[in-house]
C-alpha cells in the first residue's frame, strides 16, 4: 500500500435541514489506491464523495488534499474529476467535443487537444466515435464518454458516483474490470461509491463500509468479507449467519450448544459474543458426526449452488451447498476453526 | 410514412377554415396592394413605402430593444424558476402568467395612468421634489409597454428549455473547470437555445407589429409600421392599397426574423432532442 496520503477528510459534518448525513466523519485516502465507498443508500457514502468534489461545503471539519485545506475551494478549482451516475455528458456537443471540454477550458493549445482526445478515447474504447452525436450512443459508450471526458484532464483524483448502476449485469462486470484496469494504467487515485458489495469486492484495494453517515469499518475486501467488525458489515457484505454465543476461553467459543475451537482470543472468560460464519463455510455431514444438528426448512436452487434454510436451536441457519437437502431432512453441520469469526456482541 | 386514410380527413375541417380565412385574404392582401384605386396593376404602392422608411426603422429598433430587454430580463428568471422544487414552480408560473389574463387594453391603460405627467408615478416622486418628467409619450414608455406585455412571452419557453437541463451537466461543468460565466456561455446558453429563439420570435413578432401600445403610450411622435397600416386602413389616410403593399413589407419582415430564429432552433435542437 502507498503511504502517501492523498485526501484526508478530518470529523466532516454535513446536515440536510438539521438532518446529520455525515456525522464527524474522518477518513485518509492514499495516493494511487482504488478507494470504494460501500453502503446502504442514505448512508452518506455519495455525500462524502461530494464534498471531496467540492460540491457541497460540509458544516465543520476539514478537507486536506496533498496536506492542504481545501474547504473553501470551488470545485472547478480542484485537482479532482468526476464520472456522475447519470453520465451528465453535454447533449450539445459531441463526442470528441465533451471529451476536450475540459481541456479547451485550461486553453490548451490546439494542436495537443485532438492527440489527447484521440488517445484518450482510444483508452476506453471508443476509437473511431469521436464525431457521434452523444444520442447515438448506448449507455455503455456513454460512459466510457464520461470516463474519458474526465480521465483526459489527469486528475489526482478520479470520483465515481456509483457510474455502472444504470448498466445491465453484464456489461457491469465488464466495466468493472475496465475500470480496475484503467486505474492501474492511468497510476491515479480512484474514489468509488456503491451499493453493491460484489464489485466493491471485485475493484477495491480498500473498501470503506459505512452506515448511517459513519465508516463501519475500513479495509482490504478480503479483511472486510473475512474479519466483519460488526454484524452489520457482517451483514451487509455478502450473506452471513450470525448467532449470540459465549467465549469460554481463547480459542475455544460455544454456540448451539456445542463448543467450537476457533483462531480467535483475547476475550475476558465467558464473555457473551457474536459469531459469524459465512453460509458457504458449512460442511453438510451425516447427523451422527455433526457438530451441530439442524432441521432443513427450504431448499432453493441458486445456480451455482444450493441456498438452504435450516433452523437450529431456533436459529433460522443460511447453508450454501453444491449438494441438494431434502427439505424436512435432519442433517449435521460441520465447521472448521478458520471459518468462525468471533465478534464483541453490539446492538445493531 | 404510412398514414391512414381516415386520418388524412380529420385535418380536413382546418384546411377548409385556414383557406377561406388566411389564404384567400392573403391574396387579397397582394391583389390590394400590387393595384392602383382603379383596380389597375402597379408597383408604386411598394416603391412608395420608401418615403416611410423611418417608421420601420422605429419599429424594428424599438422591437429588438424591447426583445433584448425581454431576453436580459427572462433568462435569470428562466433558471431561476427551472431550479425551483416542482410544486413551487407551478405557483412561480402562475405568477408569471398572472398578467395576462387580464385585457390587454386594461393593461395598457393602467400604465398610461402610471406614467402621465399627473400620473401616480410623477405625484409620488413631487413627494421628494423630484419631477415631473416625461415619461408617456417617449420611445422609452413604448419599450416599456411592449416589455410588459410580451415578457411572459419570452419566460416560458426558455423555462420550458431549461427545465431539461439536469443539475448533474451544470455540476459537470463546474466539475471540468468552468467558473460561473463558462457555465453559462458553455452550458446553459446553448442548451437553452431553442427556449430562446422561440422566445424572440414570440416577443419580437408582436412587438414589430403593434400599434395599441405605440398609440397609448408613445403618442404622435413614436408612430410604428403598425399604426401607418391602422390610418390607411380605419384613419384620415385612408388608402387601402398603400395599407396592403405596407401588410405585405411587414409580412415579409417577419418572415424574415421567424426563418433566422428557426435555423438558429433547428442547429441548438440536434443535441438537446
Amino acid at each position: 500500500m502507498n503511504e502517501n496520503i492523498i485526501i484526508s477528510l478530518k470529523d466532516i459534518v454535513v446536515d440536510f435541514d438539521g438532518q446529520k448525513v455525515l456525522d464527524g466523519l474522518s477518513l485518509d485516502i492514499h495516493d494511487k489506491e482504488f478507494v470504494t465507498f460501500l453502503g446502504p443508500s442514505g448512508c452518506g457514502k455519495t455525500t462524502t464523495l461530494r464534498v471531496i468534489a467540492g460540491f457541497i461545503t460540509p458544516k465543520s471539519g476539514n478537507v486536506f488534499f496533498d496536506g492542504k485545506d481545501i474547504a473553501d475551494l470551488p470545485p472547478y478549482k480542484r485537482p479532482v474529476n468526476t464520472v456522475f451516475q447519470k453520465y451528465a455528458l453535454f447533449p450539445h456537443l459531441n463526442v470528441f467535443e465533451n471529451v476536450a471540454f475540459g481541456l479547451r477550458l485550461k486553453k490548451t493549445p490546439e494542436n495537443e487537444i485532438r492527440p489527447k482526445v484521440l488517445e484518450m478515447l482510444e483508452i476506453v474504447g471508443l476509437k473511431g466515435f469521436e464525431r457521434r452525436s452523444i444520442h447515438q450512443l448506448s449507455g455503455g459508450q456513454q460512459q466510457r464518454v464520461a470516463i474519458a471526458r474526465s480521465l483526459v484532464n489527469q486528475p489526482r483524483v478520479l470520483l465515481l458516483d456509483e457510474p455502472l448502476g444504470a448498466l445491465d449485469l453484464k456489461l457491469r462486470k465488464e466495466m468493472q474490470l475496465e475500470l480496475k484496469r484503467l486505474q492501474r494504467e492511468m497510476n491515479i487515485t480512484f474514489v468509488y461509491v456503491t451499493h453493491d458489495q460484489e464489485e466493491a469486492l471485485t475493484m477495491s484495494d480498500t473498501v470503506v463500509v459505512m452506515s448511517g453517515g459513519n465508516i463501519q469499518q475500513i479495509g482490504s475486501p478480503q479483511d472486510i468479507y473475512n474479519e466483519p467488525r460488526n454484524a452489520f458489515v457482517a451483514r451487509f457484505i455478502g450473506d452471513s449467519n450470525i448467532v449470540d454465543g459465549v467465549m469460554i476461553k481463547d480459542f475455544l467459543v460455544n454456540f448451539g450448544g456445542h463448543d467450537f475451537t476457533c483462531v480467535d482470543r483475547g476475550f475476558k472468560p465467558n464473555e457473551p459474543v457474536q459469531v459469524v460464519i459465512r453460509p458457504e463455510d458449512v460442511q453438510i455431514v451425516p447427523p451422527s458426526v455433526g457438530m451441530l444438528t439442524g432441521l432443513v426448512r427450504e431448499v432453493i436452487f441458486k445456480g451455482v449452488h444450493f441456498e438452504m434454510h435450516v433452523d437450529v436451536e431456533g436459529y433460522e441457519w443460511l447453508i450454501h451447498s453444491t449438494q441438494a437437502s431434502q427439505p424436512g431432512e435432519l442433517i449435521g453441520m460441520n465447521i472448521g476453526p478458520d471459518e468462525i469469526h468471533i465478534m464483541a456482541r453490539t446492538e445493531v | 410514412m404510412h398514414k391512414s386514410k381516415a386520418s388524412r380527413w380529420l385535418a380536413g375541417p382546418y384546411l377548409l377554415w385556414m383557406a377561406a380565412f388566411i389564404v384567400v385574404p392573403l391574396f387579397i392582401v397582394i391583389w390590394y396592394a400590387m393595384t392602383n384605386a382603379d383596380g389597375r396593376f402597379t408597383l408604386e404602392n411598394l416603391t412608395q413605402i420608401g418615403r416611410y422608411s423611418s417608421v420601420f426603422a422605429r419599429s424594428l429598433i424599438l422591437a429588438a430593444v424591447s426583445t433584448v430587454v425581454c431576453l436580459v430580463l427572462a433568462f435569470p428568471v428562466g433558471y431561476f424558476l427551472s431550479r425551483l422544487r416542482a410544486n413551487k414552480q407551478h405557483i412561480m408560473l402562475m405568477l408569471v402568467m398572472l398578467p395576462m389574463w387580464m385585457n390587454f387594453l386594461l393593461r395598457t391603460y393602467a400604465w398610461m395612468t402610471l406614467l402621465e405627467k399627473n400620473g401616480l408615478i410623477n405625484k409620488f416622486l413631487g413627494l421628494f421634489g423630484l419631477g415631473p418628467f416625461q415619461m408617456i409619450n417617449t420611445s422609452g414608455a413604448v419599450v416599456l409597454g411592449m416589455v410588459y406585455n410580451y415578457l411572459p412571452f419570452m419566460i416560458l419557453p426558455i423555462y420550458t428549455a431549461m427545465t431539461k437541463i439536469d443539475d448533474s451537466i451544470i455540476e459537470a461543468a463546474q466539475d471540468l473547470g468552468c467558473n460561473v460565466w463558462q457555465i453559462l456561455w458553455r452550458v446553459l446558453v446553448p442548451l437553452s437555445g431553442p427556449g430562446i429563439a422561440t422566445g424572440i420570435t414570440q416577443v419580437f413578432v408582436p412587438s414589430v407589429s403593434t400599434f395599441i401600445i405605440s398609440r397609448m403610450l408613445g403618442g404622435g411622435s413614436n408612430l410604428l409600421i403598425g399604426d401607418l397600416i391602422e390610418l390607411q386602413f380605419l384613419g384620415n389616410s385612408y388608402n387601402l392599397n398603400l395599407g396592403s403593399a405596407m401588410s405585405l413589407v411587414l409580412m415579409v419582415i417577419v418572415l424574415l426574423c421567424m426563418s433566422f430564429t428557426s435555423s438558429f432552433d433547428e442547429s441548438e435542437m440536434e443535441g438537446v432532442v
